[in-house]
């Protein structure tokens, strides 16, 4: 099976390098016939399509560079390389919040966020269901998924009664604890708080793509007593989510909780790799600000170089 | 096994070409096309949303559980507006065909359909919507206990936010002339400070791990690495 595996990625990196270098070669044999047109020999010039988005460069090779820097760490990982990753909080007190629901007798809500499954954060959200879901059966506590996609609804049964298997209880699945409420924002969040009012959880997660509603989901649990645990990469949504929740996962975090609780080493390289990603970020960075403070100081030719290389590097 | 082969595999191919559109402007419509795809498939799913909410309410009306009253009007309503919209009762007739009754406009306010989503359904989502004042101020109050250092770091930068964000700020300090050597001790001057610096490289620092985050998953994904979102049976 790891073969099989450790195959499936050596294609993957052939058709991931095929990806890279075929619009490489292109891009740098592109003239750039735009730029010839006002020139002296405009009618010469002939215009050709720009098959690259030139513009998209430096995120290309920042991709490319992060992407290998991550296939790099899991190889490693897969090695047998040790990979260490930091406890989260948030997601050591799943098994906290899902045992006090169970010891209270009351439900375990999920909220997979409002988006649908092309979100990735919607994605990252049913992984870390499945294993809410997972403790929940374990625990044989009652776990309610209403959602406002319904793919979202189809995706998330699947989950949970994969769930539930693993578990060694596919007998206290039940598929209609897990509804779809309607696509339309307000209306769902009128539904949830509803529900959350009437039968008072005692252990909410939220954990997806939220907006304007995640204020009103976590006030309303705060005001019910539940245990909170949140997660999002919105960043406009993540204060609200920090002063209303017990526990949240900012951004990246929520990306690397279906790694984190795989427990598998070759997913948990991953993050290592992310790490090379903000180190090389970091980097940047510094080299950007050295980069403007040069340019601000040194007028004329030299300052020109210096703002456009750092333009060159994303700056 | 083909159960979780064939998601991965379309996985996989929709994700490369969802990349590859982004930097490829030949391929930009291959994204579209996926898109399209998506979108038929999300269109199929909705009936199979819609079923489940006329059989979850259908129970809790049946087996009178608390709230089935509230389970009756979202059917009620569901299946009114099913019906005025699909069959466009009352709707505008359209100036070229006035005769075809099938080609007037039911979005308008003039019809059933758009009267109860503008009179009806856009001031429910706006009460919604305003009951959030409420709550900001109700998580205002807890975050902003000072309990540690902390929360008084937070407290007293919301606090200058804040006062510059009223007349009082103004007032306080708007006598300093903006062109003096004092003028970074106006709160706006602070306020701006503190926006376009503290909290930007705060907000940066967050985006750059969120989007080095959504890489990492997104290969996991695509190369099939990361299959915690599939049934397993």
């Amino acid at each position: 099976m790891q073969r099989l595996t450790s195959r499936r990625l050596r294609t993957g990196l052939a058709v991931a390098s095929a990806a890279i270098l075929v619009p490489c070669a292109v891009a740098f044999g592109d003239d750039g016939a735009a730029a010839a047109a006002g020139g002296a020999g405009a009618a010469a010039a002939e215009a050709t399509a720009q098959w690259f988005k030139m513009d998209r460069l430096p995120l290309f090779v920042m991709l490319v560079v992060v992407g290998v820097a991550i296939i790099i760490a899991i190889e490693l990982a897969r090695s047998g390389r040790a990979v260490k990753i930091r406890r989260m909080a948030a997601l050591d007190a799943v098994d906290e919040a899902i045992g006090r629901a169970t010891e209270m007798g009351r439900p375990v809500l999920f909220i997979p966020g409002i988006m649908d499954m092309t979100e990735i954060q919607t994605v990252a959200g049913v992984t870390i269901l499945g294993r809410v879901a997972k403790t929940a059966a374990e625990y044989d506590a009652k776990l309610e998924v209403p959602t406002s996609r319904s793919i979202v609804m189809s995706a998330a049964r699947d989950v949970v009664q994969a769930a539930h298997f693993e578990a060694g209880r596919p007998e206290t699945y039940d598929a209609g604890k897990i509804n779809y409420i309607t696509d339309e924002q307000f209306g769902y969040v009128a539904a949830v708080t509803g529900t959350m009012m009437r039968e008072r959880p005692a252990a909410c997660f939220y954990m997806g793509a939220f907006y304007a509603e995640s204020l009103l989901f976590a006030e309303n649990g705060n005001s019910i007593g539940a245990i909170q645990i949140a997660g999002t990469a919105e960043p406009s949504q993540l204060p609200f989510f920090v002063a209303a929740c017990d526990y949240t996962l900012i951004g990246e975090e929520f990306f690397a909780a279906s790694a984190y609780l795989s427990g598998e080493k070759v997913q948990l390289g991953s993050i290592q790799g992310q790490d090379f990603g903000k180190m090389i970020a970091m980097a940047l960075i510094v080299v950007g600000v050295g980069l403007s403070t040069v340019a601000a100081i040194v007028p004329g030719e030299i300052g020109k170089f210096m703002t456009g290389f750092k333009d060159l590097i994303g700056g | 096994m083909m159960q979780r082969t064939i998601p991965i595999a379309i996985l996989c191919l929709s994700g490369t070409i969802m990349v590859a559109a982004y930097f490829l402007s030949f391929a930009q419509s291959w994204g579209e096309t996926v898109t399209t795809w998506f979108n038929i498939l999300a269109a199929v799913a909705f009936v199979l949303g819609a079923g489940n909410l006329i059989a979850v309410n259908l129970e809790k009306i049946s087996s009178q559980r608390p709230g089935w009253g509230y389970a009756a009007i979202t059917l009620g309503s569901f299946a009114f507006m099913l019906v005025v919209g699909l069959l466009k009762v009352g709707a505008v007739p359209d100036p070229k065909h006035p005769d075809v009754a099938f080609a007037g406009s039911y979005e308008s306010a003039a019809s059933p359909f758009g009267w109860m989503y503008e009179y009806v359904m856009s001031p429910l989502t706006a009460t919604m919507f305003a009951m959030l004042a409420f709550y900001v101020a109700s998580a205002a109050f807890r975050a902003f206990r000072a309990k540690n250092i902390e929360s008084i770091l937070l407290l007293s930068t919301a606090f200058v936010v804040l006062l510059a964000q009223t007349a009082a700020g103004m007032f306080l300090t708007g006598w300093i002339p903006e062109d003096s050597a004092w003028a970074f001790l106006r709160l706006d001057s602070i306020k701006t400070g503190i926006i376009n610096h503290v909290q930007t490289a705060g907000m940066r620092a967050i985006m750059i791990g969120i989007a080095l985050g959504i890489v990492a998953m997104s290969l996991r994904l695509i190369l099939g690495i990361d299959r915690s979102y599939l049934s397993k049976n």
